[in-house]
């Protein structure tokens, strides 16, 4: 059978089970199990209602506790165990990764994407959408600045290919090096800096992201104090930073951990530019170093990954409780 | 009102250059992308995109035949013209050109400028002058004629053969294929699934609405690098295995947290008072999804497509992990990131063309859909 006749089938399926589900099981409820009528109309129909969020809730829930919430516990269980999966080697995983060079180099590398991204994203997206507001041709630029969003980190790595090539014919880098009369270098096998290289592929994509965020909370600040900071006699400076940024800072903050948390799942960049290879290693990389291969190592990497996470996720649970009060 | 106050030209005129200069730091990469899929690939790899619509020196090689020799006072004299040289034909094809220098060795192609009087290796001397004549004199005559090497000014060259070696010969048409079929019911089942949950967490009343609203915040950050050993066990032991249903399943699970999240918002938004006077009409919790909510949420809805079309669309890790990695299955970014980048990792002009056919379609999507894709990220994260 084709693909593509699957995937149309997969729709149909797909598509007519979920509805047929909601259809069926909303009037399998209001119809059969607790009919509107008879003696005990009243009290069916609030049993009906105290059931239904539940029909509603019931697939979404099922997936995001196969796919999300049980692989959290079952990954932490399997990491215990060995490469055959047969014994129970508690912790020895773990032990072994911080005994290997590349897994810390992975995880010095992975604090300084964390660092790095978010903050040059979020920076430059301040930047870009500070100024473009004031701009008749704002519009476009912003929207220039925001393709890299449609593009994958794949089709990202190849474009920056023919900045940082090595050939002084295809790299823009290399080629104005040799202009000025320079040595032709690899920049992704420059030790320590490789990584700032690579990083800012990420902060390329990102920083539409950010811009296009913090320029929607510029525009919500109410006029007056601003007004009031002019009068004042606050240079264009001091109205940026002392009136407009403190307004935003928690606009600024969620920008960040969303960056943050994306960090910690990219893996492609490094794999097509470097493969891991001249210290450029992060934790998402390494980690598919053992994939398919060591489902114990493997694991034990994503555990890590995950007790990263972690911080900000108890920080977002909390911010949405407070919001909800 | 902060262009009335503490504005200037000079600031306005900075901030316009600074603004050019971003734009064009995001811009050129792509478009070094985009031109070079249309070079020629001998072009490509002797001169940068940048330079594309200038001539470029070429070395080409020639052998010249021997059995064309006359002999002129006791030497043996061969005479022509490089250009002539049939093979040449697809980049010479009026048989002239330029050349400005030549050699008689591989390793020195450029050796001597042309007019120059230079050595043969065999014996005897050798003149290429720069509209492509040739004149070899040899003491004796030659059983094989000498190869030739010259350097050649070509004019620029934009060609198809690219997107066609692409398309039709490396199997990016079935990759592409692949890819649209993971994508598309990736996109709508979760959408689906989500929208049902989202009313459910914003109208209805039910003990522990709070506990799982909390838990979607905290499932939208669990690094999907978790999911992928368990599940992949879990898919094999009950008889999917690597596959198409896996990677839609698969999506479906991965994307639900922000589908939930971004939906709910967007509802909780919606005005009370229809929702109600609905309810005292009569409709049940089904009809008002359906009849009110669904339509009215339409821009949230069209968001979390785009988000989850692009996500799907540009993902390597789930496809690499969830499909079978034969060419039969490998989507776009799988077969540029194993396949393309290992066979073909010197093969700039083919890596350009794959790289723009795959961001091809979401650069479409993202420029005609932008509004409501911006609308999806504000309404998740702006309060």
């Amino acid at each position: 059978m084709s693909p593509v006749f699957q995937g149309i089938l997969t729709i149909i399926i797909g598509v007519g089970g979920c509805v047929g589900y909601f259809y069926f099981s909303n009037m399998l409820l209001d119809k059969v199990i607790f009919p509107a009528r008879g003696p005990n109309t009243g009290r069916n129909i609030n049993r009906a209602n105290q059931v239904r969020p539940w029909l509603f809730l019931f697939p979404a829930m099922f997936a995001l506790g196969l796919y999300l919430a049980y692989p959290v516990v079952g990954s932490f269980w399997r990491s215990l165990f060995d490469r055959s999966g047969a014994n129970f080697i508690g912790l020895g995983n773990y032990v072994d990764l911080f005994s290997e060079g590349t897994f810390r180099t992975a995880v010095m590398n992975n604090l300084l994407w964390v660092l790095f991204v978010p903050a040059m994203a979020t920076f430059l997206g301040l930047l870009v959408a500070q100024l473009t507001d004031r701009l008749s041709w704002g519009n476009i630029a912003k929207s220039l600045i925001f393709m890299p969003m449609a593009i994958s980190f794949v089709g990202a790595s190849l474009i920056w290919k023919f900045v940082y090539s090595a050939n002084p014919d295809i790299g823009i880098i290399n080629s104005i090096r040799d202009a000025m009369g320079l040595a032709v270098l690899d920049p992704l096998q420059v030790r320590f800096w490789n990584n700032f290289f690579l990083m800012f592929i990420l902060v390329w994509i990102q920083t539409g992201f950010a811009m296009v965020i913090l320029s929607a909370a510029l525009r919500g600040i109410p006029e007056e104090t601003i007004e009031a900071a002019i009068i004042d006699g606050a240079n264009a400076f001091q109205v940026f930073f002392k009136i407009k940024v403190p307004q935003i800072m928690g606009t600024i903050v969620v920008v960040w951990t969303t960056i943050t948390i994306l960090v910690l799942k990219v893996f492609d960049i490094v794999y097509t530019m470097t493969g891991g290879n001249f210290g450029t290693h992060i934790l998402p990389s390494y980690m598919m170093t053992y994939m398919f291969r060591d489902d114990g190592r493997a694991t034990a990497v994503a555990f890590v990954i995950m007790l990263l996470v972690l911080p900000v996720m108890i920080w977002n649970i909390r911010q949405a409780r407070n919001e909800m009060r | 009102m902060d262009n009335i106050a503490g504005q200037n030209q000079g600031s306005k005129l900075a901030v316009n250059i600074t603004v050019i200069i971003l734009v064009l730091l995001w811009l050129l990469p792509t478009i070094g992308l985009f031109v070079s899929s249309f070079r020629d690939r001998d072009q490509i790899s002797n001169s940068g995109w940048w330079q594309a619509p200038l001539a470029v020196d070429l070395n080409f090689r020639t052998r010249v035949a021997a059995d064309g020799a006359r002999e002129e006072n006791g030497t043996f004299v061969l005479e022509g013209n490089v250009f002539a040289d049939p093979a040449l034909a697809s980049n010479f094809p009026d048989a002239t050109g330029t050349i400005a220098a030549y050699g008689t060795r591989a390793v020195a192609p450029g050796e001597f400028a042309a007019g120059e009087v230079s050595e043969l290796r065999a014996g005897g001397t050798v003149v290429v002058n720069s509209d492509g004549s040739y004149r070899i004199e040899t003491a004796e005559a030659l059983d094989r004629g000498p190869t030739l090497y010259f350097e050649a000014r070509t004019p620029p060259k934009f060609t198809l053969a690219n997107y066609r070696t692409v398309l039709f010969a490396d199997g990016m048409d079935r990759a592409f294929i692949n890819t649209l079929t993971v994508t598309i019911p990736a996109t709508i089942i979760p959408i689906l699934i989500a929208a049902f949950a989202a009313y459910a967490l914003a109208w209805m009343d039910f003990p522990g609405r709070g506990l799982l609203i909390a838990a979607v915040v905290g499932l939208l950050v669990v690094p999907l690098q978790l999911a992928l050993v368990p599940l992949l066990s879990l898919h094999t032991n009950i008889g999917i295995g690597q596959s198409f249903l896996g990677i839609w399943l698969a999506h479906t699970g991965f994307g639900l947290p922000l589908a939930v999240y971004l939906l709910r918002n967007y509802m909780v938004g919606l005005p009370r008072d229809i929702i109600e006077s609905a309810k005292v009409d009569g409709a049940t919790d089904f009809q008002i999804f359906v009849r009110i909510i669904l339509p009215l949420s339409f821009p949230a809805l069209a968001s979390f497509a785009i988000f989850q079309f692009l996500w799907t669309w540009n993902d390597l890790l789930v496809a690499k992990v969830f499909l079978p990695s034969g060419a039969e299955s490998q989507v776009m970014t799988v077969k540029i990131a194993d396949d393309l980048l290992g066979s073909r990792g010197g093969d700039w002009g083919i890596l350009a063309t794959a790289a723009f056919v795959s961001i091809a379609v979401p650069l479409v999507v993202f420029f005609t859909m932008q509004r409501y894709l911006v609308r999806g990220l504000l309404a998740g994260s702006v309060k």
